[in-house]
């Protein structure tokens, strides 16, 4: 990686973050003299400026900036890519929602901009301090989102539960970072790397300070057992705001996360891995068995996510290059099946309600064909069932890396618990086909059911177009983190 | 001319798939039309083949379609082979076939599945004439397959009957064994060979006539297994000894499907196959014995058992199990070309019993019970006619050296092969004693049913009144019909009757001309067949006429088997007469109890002495059967079921398990209170826990 050299070159690199940052300020300028009804040119804006920091994080220049701190690599490309096209959709599907709920706010869509600015950070941070700046930044953007509904009660215990948690998560992250700030003399990761290679096995304080962090970064992705918020959190938020949570912030945690373990620990890796795969394999049994007792869908997508979450860090504990193509393949397919669940959610309701729990499907397939087959898809897809994208997904681009790297015992645990979480999407199939219908369905709104039917065709057939496509730029980022 | 097999082989497929497709609209007569004029064709250059094979010296030869299988040395390809013995088995397959087609026109007026009924019929004739052209054991097998699926679909045509049903499962199962053993005789010969194609498995049986592999702690010798098993495939389809029982519960189908299926064409296939192997099995010397003894002690038993049933299909279905039985004991002493010359009579005079007997039935208006007939002679003239010359033609009356009907002719030959046999071998003089006893119990039988049905009282005059509906109230009070008797059951009154049957009286009437034309033709061939072929298959001209495209030398039967038939045409005197002799004795025997002393056999039932209960119960097969392998079978499937399955593999299996992962979900929610301390309390947990776990991992605590 080419330094940057000047102060112009460095803001280059960072022209992502740049673009966001900026935009956001003047969205919320714009918005304060424009008022309420100003919501949807703020959210196009949004959108515009989100597609705008995704063409430059792709086609920018490479290079790292701000004294290691910031570093703009094939691996950050490819993340913030994914993660302000998940952000882009976010907004369309919020503003169209808080719409209809009477709640458009301009606010919204800024929020949304922080927090893809938070992420960004993340997936380039070359150092202990952004790696906080940008996890911190995200946090609060998504704190506020959580308790957007605030005349929702239920909404509001969301935020606030979110947040406490969150803090405590930010605590016991900052403690590790001191630690390992401590031990290795710097908060750089490749010094961190040099220092820890020298330490010569008296390096568990370093380590001791890893755990710490990787429990933070754990929280953010809602892997068990620190996921104990994320059922309640996704029952109280809005619709559209639990479909951001669910796929772009773990992008960004699992690909800091990564980034921190592969270059700052490449000497450790058999340490951290334990460490890793632990958390991986409580996620996927939690996920798929605390899963089963379900009604609630909201609650349902919440064990789901947890789970494959479990899947992501089993690829990241391959330690190898594979295993970082694994993890960004295994995101993006995970990120289009979850929010193509999420708007069939808010595409479903009945009499102006949301279809939340699993009983309201019921008889889908009599009242609304095309929903009903594009819920279907999708489920089946993240169920891993062939020859839809999610299968692909686990079984390729999860457990390859894995077992590749000789965890094939993990691998097969995986398999296990993917079959149990088989059930309760085969369950919602189910209803949808061979139960009786209570009634009529209202018609989904236009946005929603777009986006939902994208996704299912995304799912199966287009994805195997698309991921020939983006596969080489997924191992070029793999080789970017300078692992074989 | 290969083409034009070709066309042969596969005009009955396209009528079956055109029957099918086009029977998909309402009017059916197309559909059935086509089926018709697909087999003529069929059947007309089928005797093209045949007569240029029996008198023009054609050379056989094989046509390869396109490869099956082929797996390493496993090489199967699709052909049709024609020599002497395929061109008889197509005459017979065709000629019956395409005149039960239009027979069927008539039989199958009313029924509102006829299209389906052709397409049946036809396919069953395609399978049949894949199984007879045969190159190789895959074909073969298939084509046995295929027949028995086609045979499946028929009897239980009428598959509202449950009865129908129960009988056509029980034929496919009871094949099954017999398939099983097929099978397995096919695998063998492929280990000893490395070929299943019969040009290359015939040439070389003399390698290995002296191999011997050990089992069960003895030697056998490899032939004799090989041999055996594919004879366990055998008697399963041609409904012999311990495998019969499926062939008389057969005739719940149409009678149309008995005669083309049960009579004439399918259950022959085991004969043919025996005869087609004859190069092995005549190296096998214990196998033939026992395909000698099975054949005996099948035509024995099946006569008997034919003497006391009132059910006049279940008479003729006895029948041809008994007459089954001659043609594997004249295949079990060697006398390969008195075999398959019964079976090329016998396919003309048992065709013509079924469809006469399938003339009375549809004048009787779907009455079975031969007690419920009676005079019939003067209503149905024409069928009372053709069934006589068929009873002639079975019983095998003729006069030696002069003329005789068909039957007189293969049964005389049988029999005499057996004779010659006999003077080395005990099993064939066995089989000689018995041949002569069962011609003679085949007249009685075949006479008993003539008598019964066509002379005496018109019984059903007086049930005429009461109705069919009372007909089950009306049987004769002897009917002690035991519960897996299944006797009697009446081929269902079709409901769409319309005019031509519904509402008149139930005087019995004669048949269309669509089926009194075929029963004519049959007739034919059942006075004329022996006496014109005679020569040709058993004669002086027989080493001649048998040419086999299987070897190169071009010989279909041993050497030895020429032998045979030599002496056997130099037997006594006494020999060709005892069977016409029985013959007359049973015909007496039968006049006098039918004829003469009306109401004697009725008071014989009614009796019901130990001999006569222990030949209507069938020697107590159906019984026995049920109890050792039905009931074994249900109590055993209900053992690993109830106790295997569900109590052991799907307790601990798939339901505990799915139990146990239901329950541990509702343990693992609860900690799921809603509370931020104990959400807090659980994440410190957490990294209290990867932390200790850590420390370890890290090999920094020793």
């Amino acid at each position: 990686m080419i330094p940057a050299s000047s102060l112009a070159e460095a803001l280059g690199l960072a022209a992502p973050e740049l673009i966001l940052a900026v935009s956001a300020m003047l969205i919320l300028v714009g918005g304060a003299f424009g008022g309420r009804g100003s919501s949807g040119v703020a959210s196009l804006s949004a959108v515009a400026a989100l597609i705008g920091a995704a063409v430059a994080a792709a086609w920018g220049d490479q290079g790292v900036a701000f004294r290691g701190g910031f570093i703009a690599d094939d691996m950050a490309a490819f993340a913030k890519a994914a993660i302000y096209a998940a952000s882009a959709v976010a907004v369309v599907l919020g503003e169209r929602w808080l719409g209809r709920a009477g709640n458009a706010q301009f606010e919204f869509p800024v929020l949304i901009l922080i927090a893809a600015l938070g992420m960004g950070m993340m997936a380039s941070a070359g150092d202990l301090i952004h790696l906080y700046v940008g996890v911190e930044l995200h946090s609060l953007a998504l704190y506020v989102l959580a308790a957007f509904q605030r005349d929702d009660a239920r909404s509001s215990e969301a935020g606030l539960k979110y947040f406490v948690l969150g803090a405590l998560s930010s605590g016991l992250l900052l403690y590790g970072a001191s630690l390992i700030y401590g031990f290795a003399g710097s908060v750089r990761f490749d010094d961190i790397a040099r220092a820890t290679a020298a330490l010569e096995g008296e390096g568990t304080g370093v380590l001791f300070g890893l755990v710490f962090v990787i429990c933070g970064l754990a929280f953010k992705v809602s892997a068990a057992p620190f996921h104990m918020w994320t059922p309640d959190v996704y029952e109280g938020a809005p619709l559209p705001m639990v479909a951001f949570f669910t796929t772009a912030p773990k992008m960004a945690a699992l690909v800091v996360l990564a980034r921190l373990l592969y270059e700052g620990f490449p000497e450790a890796v058999d340490q951290w891995r334990q460490v890793v795969l632990i958390v991986a394999l409580i996620s996927m049994a939690v996920g798929a068995f605390a899963g089963l007792a379900q009604r609630n869908l909201k609650r349902l997508l919440a064990y789901s996510s947890i789970s494959n979450m479990g899947y992501a860090l089993l690829a990241i504990s391959a330690g190898t290059a594979g295993g970082i193509e694994g993890l960004l393949i295994f995101m993006v397919l995970y990120m289009v099946d979850s929010l193509g669940l999420f708007a069939c959610l808010i595409a479903a309701n009945r009499a102006g309600r949301s279809m939340e729990n699993i009983g309201d499907f019921s008889g889908l397939s009599r009242v609304n064909m095309p929903l009903a087959v594009t819920v279907t898809v999708l489920a089946l897809s993240i169920a891993g069932i062939p020859p839809m994208a999610g299968f692909w997904a686990k079984y390729f681009f999860a457990f390859q890396p894995a077992i590749e790297a000789g965890l094939w015992g993990p691998a097969a645990f995986g398999l296990l618990t993917g079959v149990v979480a088989a059930f309760y999407y085969l369950r919602l199939v189910k209803t949808i086909w061979f139960d009786p219908a209570p009634g009529e369905a209202d018609v989904p709104p236009l946005d929603a059911k777009l986006i939902a039917y994208a996704s299912a065709i995304w799912a199966f057939p287009v994805f195997y177009v698309v991921v020939s496509l983006i596969e080489p730029y997924a191992a070029q980022a793999g080789r970017s983190l300078g692992l074989s | 001319m290969e083409s034009l097999v070709t066309i042969l082989v596969f005009a009955p497929l396209l009528g079956a798939v055109l029957a099918g497709v086009l029977g998909k609209r309402g009017d059916s007569k197309p559909a059935m039309a086509v089926a018709t004029v697909l087999l003529f064709l069929s059947a007309g250059l089928s005797w093209g083949v045949f007569y240029q094979t029996a008198w023009h010296e054609l050379e056989p030869f094989v046509v390869r379609i396109a490869p099956f299988i082929s797996v390493g040395d496993f090489q199967s390809a699709w052909s049709i082979r024609v020599d002497t013995l395929s061109a008889v088995m197509l005459v017979v397959v065709t000629t019956v076939s395409a005149l039960v087609h239009l027979y069927s026109w008539g039989y199958m007026a009313e029924d509102g599945g006829r299209s389906r009924f052709f397409s049946y019929l036809s396919l069953f004739t395609f399978a049949m004439l894949m199984l007879v052209t045969a190159a190789d054991f895959m074909q073969l097998f298939f084509g046995w397959e295929g027949v028995g699926l086609a045979s499946y679909l028929l009897i239980g045509f009428w598959f509202h009957k449950p009865t129908a049903n129960a009988a056509a499962i029980k034929a496919f199962v009871v094949n099954r064994v017999g398939d099983f053993g097929f099978a397995l005789g096919i695998m063998t010969v492929f280990w000893m060979f490395g070929s299943i194609e019969f040009a290359e498995v015939l040439p070389r049986v003399g390698e290995f006539a002296r191999t011997e592999w050990a089992f069960a702690g003895a030697q056998w010798r490899a032939l004799d297994i090989a041999c055996l098993l594919l004879f366990v495939g055998a008697m399963g389809k041609s409904a012999q000894f311990f495998l019969h029982t499926w062939l008389p519960d057969a005739m719940e189908g149409p009678t149309p499907v008995s005669a083309l299926i049960h009579a004439a064409t399918m259950v022959t296939a085991g004969v043919y196959m025996v005869c087609l192997l004859a190069p092995m099995f005549e190296l096998a010397p214990q196998a033939k014995q026992i395909v000698t003894i099975i054949g005996a002690v099948t035509a024995l038993f099946a006569a008997t058992v034919g003497l006391a049933q009132n059910d006049i299909k279940r008479v003729i279905a006895y029948s041809t199990c008994s007459q089954l039985g001659y043609m594997f004991f004249a295949a079990g002493v060697g006398a390969y070309q008195a075999a398959m010359f019964h079976l090329f009579t016998h396919a003309f005079f048992k065709a013509l019993l079924f469809l006469g007997a399938g003339s009375v039935i549809h004048g009787m208006h779907h009455e079975q019970d031969m007690r419920r007939m009676g005079g019939l002679m003067r209503y149905l003239p024409l069928t009372f006619a053709a069934m006589t010359i068929g009873n002639i033609a079975i019983a095998g009356f003729g006069v030696p050296h002069v003329f005789g009907f068909a039957g007189f002719y293969s049964k005389d030959s049988i029999l005499e092969a057996a004779y010659a046999a006999g003077q080395e071998n005990p099993t064939a003089m066995f089989a000689f004693i018995v041949g002569v006893l069962v011609a003679g119990l085949t007249a009685f039988y075949s006479f008993r049913l003539a008598f019964m049905t066509f002379n005496g009282p018109a019984v059903w005059k007086h049930e005429a009144d009461a109705g069919h509906g009372l007909k089950a109230a009306a049987h004769h009070p002897d009917d002690h019909a035991t519960a897996a008797q299944n006797e009697s059951h009446s081929e269902p009154d079709v409901s769409e009757h319309g005019g031509a049957h519904g509402d008149h009286d139930h005087t019995p009437h004669e048949s269309p001309w669509t089926m009194l034309v075929p029963l004519g033709v049959l007739s034919v061939g059942a006075i004329f067949a022996g006496f014109v072929f005679h020569e040709r298959f058993f004669g002086e001209e027989q080493a001649e006429f048998w040419r086999s495209a299987m070897r190169p030398d071009r010989v279909l039967f041993p050497e030895s088997t020429s032998r045979l038939l030599e002496e056997a045409h130099h037997v006594p005197e006494w020999v060709l007469w005892s069977p016409t002799v029985a013959s007359l004795i049973g015909l007496a025997a039968a006049v006098f109890i039918y004829l003469l002393r009306r109401g004697m056999g009725a008071r014989i039932a009614a009796n019901a002495g130990p001999l006569w209960t222990f030949f209507y119960n069938k020697w107590f097969f159906d019984e026995l059967y049920h109890f050792v392998f039905v009931r074994g079978a249900a109590k055993l499937g209900e053992l690993f079921w109830k106790r295997g399955d569900r109590d052991t593999i799907d307790k601990l299996g798939p339901n505990g398990l799915a139990a146990l992962s239901y329950f541990g979900g509702r343990r693992l929610v609860r900690i799921q209170t809603g509370f931020l301390y104990h959400y807090a309390f659980v994440m410190l947990l957490g990294v209290a826990g990867l932390l200790t776990y850590a420390l370890f991992a890290f090999g920094a605590v020793e």
